[in-house]
């Protein structure tokens, strides 16, 4: 667009100061509803938020009222008699989440580091884009998977291996007989459905990491491993605790997955060859035939106490986080 | 072919150590060709200011002598550097020896997010060195070559990046010098410091002249002028001249080089 030629100063109009003559009215009119739908829309995300949580503190109510602290300390749910006693299932989402991050972080790390760092640079980008493609495969694919290729494994192999022939079965971890659907085999699902989430934040912080502090330990004589070692990663910490904190919030949620394998057994876990059970996994077995208003209200519950899980876990992220780069 | 470089033996270090020879030396990144058969010698101590407008190639030749830029993609080269008469980019050489052999400090001071004392002991902890008194002895020996110890002998627990701009480059000066270097290249170590603290790091070069070969890279002439004993001028790639700072400086006998430095180009 040419810029409009003024008329010689002489000429122009005498300026008014009864009217706005800063823009055009058409468009200060567009830049007011511009402005008023972004900030609709900024102010519509937390607000969904508020009336979720609102929602489900107000169903939930009557079943905190009646049942109180055993929704937290209590270990038997059972609907008929009206014992609604999450803990099993709050230990199973915690366990399960917990344990799959111990296995996916180092997996997803090194993935990262061998992406940005050392792979040969035909291969880094498939590479990546090979990890990024395991986010998008659909959870329930996952559990379908899970179902007919990982529990007959674990059944016939890896639990007789890991329990007879490594004798690991005389710590109370590994004990039990090998059914195949267990804690275990929720965690190793969950480990291989947040390992991308975390490599590919992951491989966006390393990638930060300026170039100044690499070669600031090359030219020190530092190889390529001791440059990761000493430059890339301690700069990149917070980020990475960010990544890892991400996958975790992503497993405490996950559910379609986890509930096909789990073996959803209301106990409180104890072993990771024994069938257990998550929050989520509660909550899509139950909410469909929830029997009565107590029960519904229960499950509600539960519901509130994921979300209020969830949203620690971002917090004590967001914190840690903080804390890294004051002390940086 | 020339032997390999290998680990120096403290003990029977030459009288004379750190000088770099350049022997028809060319450098490409791809199609293009950076440096284009630079011959030049630089003789142990002393300090040699490489100047030149952008793009010159000043900071390639710098990174060569230190195999710096050995990661970066389409880099070819051909031609000869040899550190004390050992081909430096002979394929057997050790990179992690050269670099201790070859200091570097570059032109935005680059210290750890650690403390003071870990920065300036890096490198002889890469080495293995353990030993809690000979660190000390090494950090206190290189932050006062430095010309930095009497600052932070109280803050060498600090954070090294509460240290003002000029005190952390010397911090990388110091580092550098921890590994004992034969040669100290410098990406223009001062530019982004204010003048009190640039002066500080030309008074530091001034008496570190006699230990070390120091080449310096700077785009500020009068900075070459002050500091350096031979200064060699590079176009486009290839090396004008080369000769003692003040005859360069006050009668040049390329006339491209008198036109650079009475600043008519560049």
């Amino acid at each position: 667009m040419t810029a409009p030629t003024l008329p010689p100063v002489a000429h122009r109009r005498p300026v008014r100061t009864d009217v706005r003559v800063d823009a055009t009215p058409a468009r200060g009119y567009g830049d007011r509803v511009y402005g008023v739908f972004i900030t609709t829309c900024a102010l519509a995300v937390p607000a969904l938020l508020v009336l979720v949580a609102a929602v489900i503190a107000r169903s939930a109510w009557p079943a905190i009222e009646q049942v109180g602290t055993e929704l937290l300390v209590g270990r038997t749910w059972d609907v008929p008699r009206g014992q609604f006693g999450a803990l099993p299932a709050l230990l199973g989402t915690l366990a399960s989440s917990l344990f799959a991050l111990l296995l996916a972080t180092p997996l997803a790390l090194g993935v990262a580091i061998y992406v940005t760092e050392l792979a040969p640079l035909r291969l880094r980008k498939p590479v990546a884009f090979l990890v990024d493609v395991l986010a998008a495969i659909p959870s329930v694919v996952y559990g379908l998977w899970a179902l007919y290729v990982l529990v007959p494994f674990l059944r016939e192999h890896a639990m007789p291996f890991l329990g007879e022939t490594l004798g690991l079965r005389e710590l109370a971890l590994f004990r039990g007989p090998a059914y195949g659907p267990s804690l275990l085999a929720a965690s190793l699902v969950l480990a291989i459905m947040v390992l991308p989430y975390i490599a590919s934040v992951a491989r966006e912080v390393l990638q930060a990491v300026p170039r100044a502090q690499r070669e600031a330990a090359l030219a020190l004589g530092a190889t390529r491993w001791e440059m990761v070692r000493d430059a890339v990663l301690p700069y990149a910490r917070s980020g990475l605790v960010g990544a890892v904190i991400l996958g975790l919030g992503r497993a405490l949620g996950e559910t379609m997955a986890v509930t096909m394998v789990i073996g959803n057994r209301h106990e409180v876990p104890t072993s990771l060859f024994q069938p257990a059970y998550t929050m989520a996994s509660l909550l899509a077995n139950e909410f469909a035939e929830a029997s009565g208003e107590l029960h519904l209200s229960a499950l509600m519950a539960v519901a509130g106490l994921l979300l209020a899980i969830t949203l620690v876990v971002n917090a004590i992220a967001r914190w840690l986080v903080w804390r890294m780069e004051r002390r940086a | 072919m020339t032997a390999p470089l290998d680990r120096p033996d403290a003990s029977a270090r030459p009288a004379a150590r750190g000088r770099v020879e350049l022997d028809q030396w060319s450098v490409w990144f791809g199609a293009t060709a950076a440096l284009q058969d630079v011959s030049l010698a630089i003789a142990p101590g002393g300090v040699t200011a490489l100047i030149g407008p952008s793009g010159c190639g000043k900071s390639t030749l710098l990174r060569s002598i230190n195999r710096l830029d050995d990661a970066t993609v389409g880099i070819r080269h051909a031609g000869h550097i040899r550190l004390d008469g050992e081909d430096v980019h002979d394929p057997r050489t050790d990179t992690s020896v050269l670099r201790q052999r070859v200091g570097m400090v570059f032109q935005r001071s680059n210290p750890f997010p650690r403390s003071v004392f870990d920065n300036v002991v890096y490198g002889p902890r890469l080495n293995g060195e353990t030993d809690r008194r000979t660190l000390e002895e090494i950090a206190e020996r290189s932050l006062r070559r430095a010309a930095l110890w009497d600052e932070v002998k109280d803050r060498l627990r600090d954070s090294a990046l509460r240290l003002s701009g000029g005190q952390q480059q010397r911090l990388c000066i110091a580092r550098a010098l921890a590994n004992d270097p034969g040669v100290l290249l410098l990406d223009e170590p001062a530019s982004a410091l204010d003048p009190l603290a640039t002066t500080r790091i030309e008074e530091l070069l001034y008496d570190l002249r006699r230990e070390v070969t120091i080449v310096i890279v700077t785009h500020n002439l009068q900075q070459a002028a002050r500091v350096s004993d031979r200064t060699a001028f590079l176009l486009a790639g290839r090396l004008v001249e080369v000769d003692e700072t003040a005859r360069l400086f006050t009668s040049p006998r390329e006339a491209r080089t008198e036109a650079y430095i009475t600043g008519r180009f560049g």
